[in-house]
């Protein structure tokens, strides 16, 4: 009550403006999944009703039956999964190998290797997949998970993230265990690896959302559409089955659900990640 | 007793497979797409060396000049992202209450990958769609407007969904560098009486700089880069109007299948992206604490 008597007017007015405006931004951010969402457990109208509706006309879910009838949804869930891990598993092992010698090692070299690393950041990635198609080509691994996961194992942030983490490590445990006897191997493996769980955890979450995102280069790679991710094989019921917006839109949330569900419950782990890209 | 040495060949190993991929697959394909780009590549015959032929018919190109214009005008996404963003992350820096909820719904729209953003916003932006209506309701247009299929606005409808699916990214950035902020100097600034306006501008931005530059850095970058948005709203239509510099490339290189005039056009863009963020990081230096 004392609190409430504090407050004067210009600080509720100030509180409901602010509110007001995250109100409105939101709007923005979650309108278009809300409203794709209605027309998909609908059972009449579609996306270009007019005027629309914006709130469910009648609740079932044949329109979600009909997208596992029209694609094969569940083989691209698999693949999406199966090329999740893969490159989540892969990126974990092979960037904290990097990441570690870069922390804890005094070598020849480290700081032009730190500066390679750092230039791919540089370079212009995005249309790298013209030539890396060549390169699976002449590897043999077009059409293949391994070819799909290879070049998305290794990022410099995710090594950058993983020295930082390496780097908060306090020196003394190291040479405990080197006075012990330890191998360095050892000491990465059994010491230092378990102290960094949660950024290994947080390099984790953010490469199984770009790797269960990622669109163009798996259909690039992929020649069998059933093979494909979900997020390429989406795109098929824009193509097959134009007629019922519905239905596109029921597969567009079935394709989105996961990947919100999954971010709604580790949230923490996207703002740690930023937190050392900052730094 | 060596191992209690670091051995350069110990750390080289560790080293070894991430700099092998890195090789492989983000240094090889941007010398060898270099070199090709000088030639006529094919994968089904013998390759000859054609010095600026490419870059010669990139230039005497409609749709490539097309690409470049809308690549530069692409750049108008970066102030409003980064001030929206910006002004966003004060926002959500202060502790009310279910502000994480705000957090998140901000950055929903990032986690989406871009195909779903591709339908839902094709959706939205259909003639008949929902923007118009809820547009016409507000009483902001007088008729259905063509977002994707009018050439003079395709590109502004594809740079708003760039913008949509920025902001919580670059929010989270800014977020977090407030948080690391000190808050002595806050504090002190409130026993002096600044206001709310004064502070923001005398203090948070300047600690912000560092932050406010490595961003808008990325921003530019990402703009003149864009064209996955271009793939999946319009595929460069209406009449050629929404190609950007990039989606060119990615178009001749993949469905045209004229590798080397695409790796031509992605070179140019290359070069203006090295370009800008060398400038950037030279200015960057001097305020740059080690």
């Amino acid at each position: 009550m004392k609190l409430a008597a504090k407050m004067n007017h210009h600080k509720i007015l100030r509180i409901v403006s602010q509110y007001l405006v995250l109100g409105v931004i939101a709007v923005i951010c979650i309108f278009p999944f809300w409203w794709t969402f209605v027309v998909a457990i609908s059972t009449k109208g579609n996306m270009f009703e007019f005027p629309p509706t914006f709130w469910p006309q009648g609740v079932s879910l044949d329109n979600f039956i009909e997208v596992f009838r029209v694609i094969p949804i569940l083989a691209f869930y698999k693949n999406s999964l199966l090329i999740t891990v893969a490159t989540v598993f892969g990126k974990l092992v092979i960037c904290s190998l990097a990441a570690y010698p870069l922390s804890r090692m005094a070598f020849r070299g480290s700081k032009l290797i730190l500066g390679i690393i750092l230039a791919t950041m540089i370079l212009p990635s995005e249309v790298n997949f013209l030539v890396n198609f060549i390169s699976m080509t002449k590897l043999g691994l077009v059409d293949t998970y391994t070819g799909v996961v290879l070049p998305n194992v290794v990022t410099a942030v995710s090594i950058l993230l993983l020295k930082q983490a390496f780097d908060e490590v306090p020196e003394d445990l190291l040479d405990a265990a080197r006075v012990d006897g330890a191998t360095e191997w050892t000491i990465f493996y059994r010491i230092v690896l378990p102290l960094i769980t949660p950024w290994l955890a947080t390099v984790g979450i953010l490469t199984a959302v770009e790797a269960w995102n990622e669109y163009i280069w798996p259909s690039i790679i992929i020649a069998k559409p059933e093979d494909f991710p979900l997020s390429a094989g989406v795109l098929y019921l824009r193509g097959t089955y134009g007629s019922s917006t519905r239905v596109i839109a029921a597969g567009t949330i079935l394709t989105v659900a996961p990947i919100l569900v999954a971010f709604l419950f580790t949230q923490r782990f996207f703002m740690r990640g930023m937190d050392g890209a900052v730094k | 007793m060596s191992q209690y040495r670091h051995s350069s060949k110990l750390a080289y190993v560790f080293l070894a497979p991430a700099l092998l991929l890195l090789a492989a697959f983000s240094f090889w394909p941007v010398f060898y797409g270099s070199y090709l780009s000088f030639t006529d590549f094919s994968l089904m015959r013998t390759t000859h060396w054609v010095g600026l032929d490419n870059y010669q018919a990139l230039f005497g190109n409609d749709m490539f000049l097309t690409g470049l214009k809308n690549s530069l005008i692409f750049l108008l996404v970066v102030p409003f992202t980064q001030i929206g963003a910006i002004s966003l992350a004060v926002l959500v820096n202060n502790q009310l209450p279910a502000i994480r909820w705000f957090r998140a719904a901000y950055y929903v729209p990032v986690v989406t990958t871009v195909s779903v953003v591709g339908i839902m916003w094709g959706f939205m932006f259909h003639e008949q769609g929902t923007l118009n209506y809820v547009l016409l309701q507000l009483h902001v247009i007088r008729v259905p407007l063509g977002w994707l299929s009018d050439d003079a606005l395709a590109i502004f409808a594809i740079m708003f969904v760039s913008f949509w699916r920025g902001l919580g990214w670059y929010m989270v950035m800014y977020l977090a560098a407030l948080q690391s902020l000190p808050s002595e100097m806050q504090e002190a600034a409130i026993l002096d009486g600044a206001n709310r306006w004064q502070r923001f501008w005398r203090i948070t931005v300047p600690m912000l700089y560092p932050t406010i530059m490595v961003c808008s850095i990325m921003s530019v970058l990402a703009a003149l880069k864009a064209y996955q948005e271009v793939d999946v709203l319009t595929q460069g239509g209406p009449m050629n109007s929404t190609f950007t510099a990039l989606y060119y490339a990615y178009d001749q290189g993949l469905k045209h299948l004229k590798l080397p005039r695409g790796l031509a056009a992605s070179f140019v863009v290359s070069i203006c992206c090295i370009g800008i963020a060398f400038a950037c990081l030279k200015f960057l230096k001097p305020r740059h604490r080690e």
